[in-house]
């Protein structure tokens, strides 16, 4: 086994350790695609997040008893686990937030701070509306100048476009490194390459890759890098800005509040160091703890092996749905994995979808919260399904079969 | 029939089928049977967005009494709509403020109904309520 795996991956053996796997729903078995949005946890997190409330409450950072302290050492130890992860060179790069769309936020207001009106943000087409939104509000706050890399019908980002976009006046770019309705994996080393010529700084949205592709932030050379718990086998309300170092002492505080001050007077406060100083309050502390596990759960394969077998199911599930006549995939990037959408001609995606659930099998529907995307391919949405490592190709073909049915049912 | 009486009526349809595939084979029946709303009828002021699927709502008092047409661009939407139109339509307003629509839940479609769905269907049902509550305060 490489890449310090423990565990050689056997699909069969790691189902059993997703219990919400291992159940029916309407009568049938569940077959759950629907990992775009949301991930199921192995028992090693669900044991995790019941020691800690069980045995290990207690607030960190600031008890003088034991409980405080063995929470606090675990939360920590977590952010350290979460820094060997991404390979990022110092822990107090890693600040915990609510989730990606947090991240982004805290990075939209307070990168936000140190722009100047006529500064420039480029986003691209295929983002998520976590990724469009925050950007929008600080430009408008900021009067800066919002501008897209559109993509070609493959949905792969026009770089030539991208390029001659970039300009000294070009402060950030923030891009995904998977697109959450396309698969669309975006070549991150040329963004960010053509984005550090110009002087600007480059956002990852990472809340589609992180559990898809092994993360080196020090090979991608990202100025930040965003991700959720919850996409990576772990909990909800938990996730991770990665920053660095020299940009994070720069950039003010987010939020004011409890641990991350250093002194507070009626007349000034003082702030922590990195990374508290963007730590404001009781965090989720079971959730950063879970997070750790989850992580440690995944480092026990070799990540290239289950990187190999998503893309197999990603490509066995496309030739599947290609042999159909009527149905169009939406994304078909030369570069992609983990996630197929289509449109069934004729057929609205919610139809598919109610009928997929009631056959077992979960899905998502609808636009992504890609709206501009689905615009751009003038369609009111998708069918998505997304996998992650525990699926099988069995579960495609019964699949593929509801997805006949359905059809013929509808049409 | 009244209401109450329409609403049972569609539960004891929906009776004989034990098979989640089969009750959607018969809701996608109802939905291609349902007359279309012309589409210059298809304007914004009776469209209610969903984020899934799209409603449009034809609705008037015509003496005394409440005259239904929808429509959606998904056919189960479309299915449930013509099962609403059945119970609501041709009903007086005060009936229809005094009714309570329980059908939905009855037959396992109350998913459908669930305001998170955003299928536009809850929006109908409130928007009939009002437009009923609004004859009656004239």
């Amino acid at each position: 086994m490489e890449n310090g795996a423990t565990r050689k991956f056997s699909v069969r053996e790691i189902r059993q350790d997703f219990p919400a796997l291992r159940q029916q729903v309407y009568g049938k078995e569940l077959i759950y695609f629907d990992n775009g949005a949301t991930s199921q946890k192995p028992q090693m997190v669900l044991d995790a997040i019941n020691q800690y409330y069980s045995m290990d409450n207690a607030n960190i950072h600031r008890g003088v008893h034991h409980l405080s302290q063995k929470a606090t050492s675990e939360y920590e130890e977590a952010r350290e686990t979460i820094r060997r992860f991404i390979n990022a060179p110092k822990k107090e790069e890693i600040i915990f937030t609510k989730g990606t769309t947090d991240g982004i936020n805290l990075v939209a207001t307070s990168f936000g701070e140190l722009l100047q009106p006529g500064d420039e943000i480029i986003i691209s087409a295929m983002e998520h509306h976590s990724n469009i939104v925050p950007w929008q509000m600080l430009a408008n706050r900021k009067r800066l100048v919002l501008k897209v890399i559109p993509i070609n019908k493959r949905g792969e980002l026009l770089l030539e476009e991208y390029r001659n976009m970039l300009s000294p006046k070009t402060k950030l770019v923030a891009v995904a490194h998977i697109s959450n309705s396309l698969g669309t994996i975006n070549p991150l080393d040329q963004i960010i390459e053509a984005a550090h010529a110009v002087g600007a700084k480059v956002l990852v949205d990472g809340a589609q890759s992180i559990q898809h592709t092994k993360v080196d932030v020090q090979v991608m050379n990202c100025d930040f890098f965003v991700f959720s718990g919850h996409k990576v086998f772990g909990p909800t309300g938990i996730g991770v800005l990665y920053g660095k170092e020299t940009l994070l002492d720069e950039m003010p505080p987010y939020q004011g509040g409890g641990d991350m001050i250093s002194k507070v007077t009626f007349e000034r406060t003082t702030y922590n160091d990195l990374p508290f100083k963007f730590e404001a309050g009781t965090p989720h502390i079971a959730g950063g703890i879970c997070l750790g596990t989850a992580l440690n759960y995944l480092n026990q394969f070799d990540s290239k092996e289950l990187e190999e077998y998503e893309r197999d199911l990603t490509e066995y599930a496309q030739e599947m749905l290609e042999t159909f006549e009527n149905i169009a995939l939406i994304g078909t990037a030369r570069n992609k994995t983990s996630v197929v959408s289509f449109t069934v001609q004729g057929i609205h995606p919610f139809d598919i979808g109610t009928l997929l659930d009631k056959q077992g099998i979960a899905v998502r529907t609808g636009h992504h919260c890609t709206q501009p995307l689905m615009d751009f391919y003038q369609i009111p949405g998708t069918i998505r399904a997304s996998f992650a490592f525990y699926n099988t190709r069995e579960e495609i073909d019964k699949f593929i079969a509801a997805v006949e049915k359905s059809i013929s049912m509808l049409g | 029939m009244s209401i109450e009486e329409k609403q049972r009526e569609i539960i004891d349809e929906f009776a004989i089928y034990d098979d989640w595939m089969e009750k959607y084979e018969y809701i996608i029946e109802l939905g291609k049977d349902l007359p279309l709303i012309d589409s210059s009828k298809k304007t914004d002021d009776r469209l209610i967005e969903g984020c899934q699927s799209r409603v449009w709502l034809d609705a008037a008092v015509n003496q005394g009494k409440l005259r239904l047409t929808a429509d959606s661009d998904a056919i189960i939407t479309k299915g449930i709509i013509g099962l609403l139109v059945r119970v609501y339509d041709n009903e007086s307003p005060e009936d229809i403020v005094k009714s309570d629509l329980h059908f939905i839940s009855e037959i396992g479609l109350q998913e459908h109904l669930s305001p998170t769905r955003s299928n536009g269907l809850a929006s109908m049902v409130k928007k009939i309520k009002l437009m009923a509550l609004s004859a009656l305060a004239k």
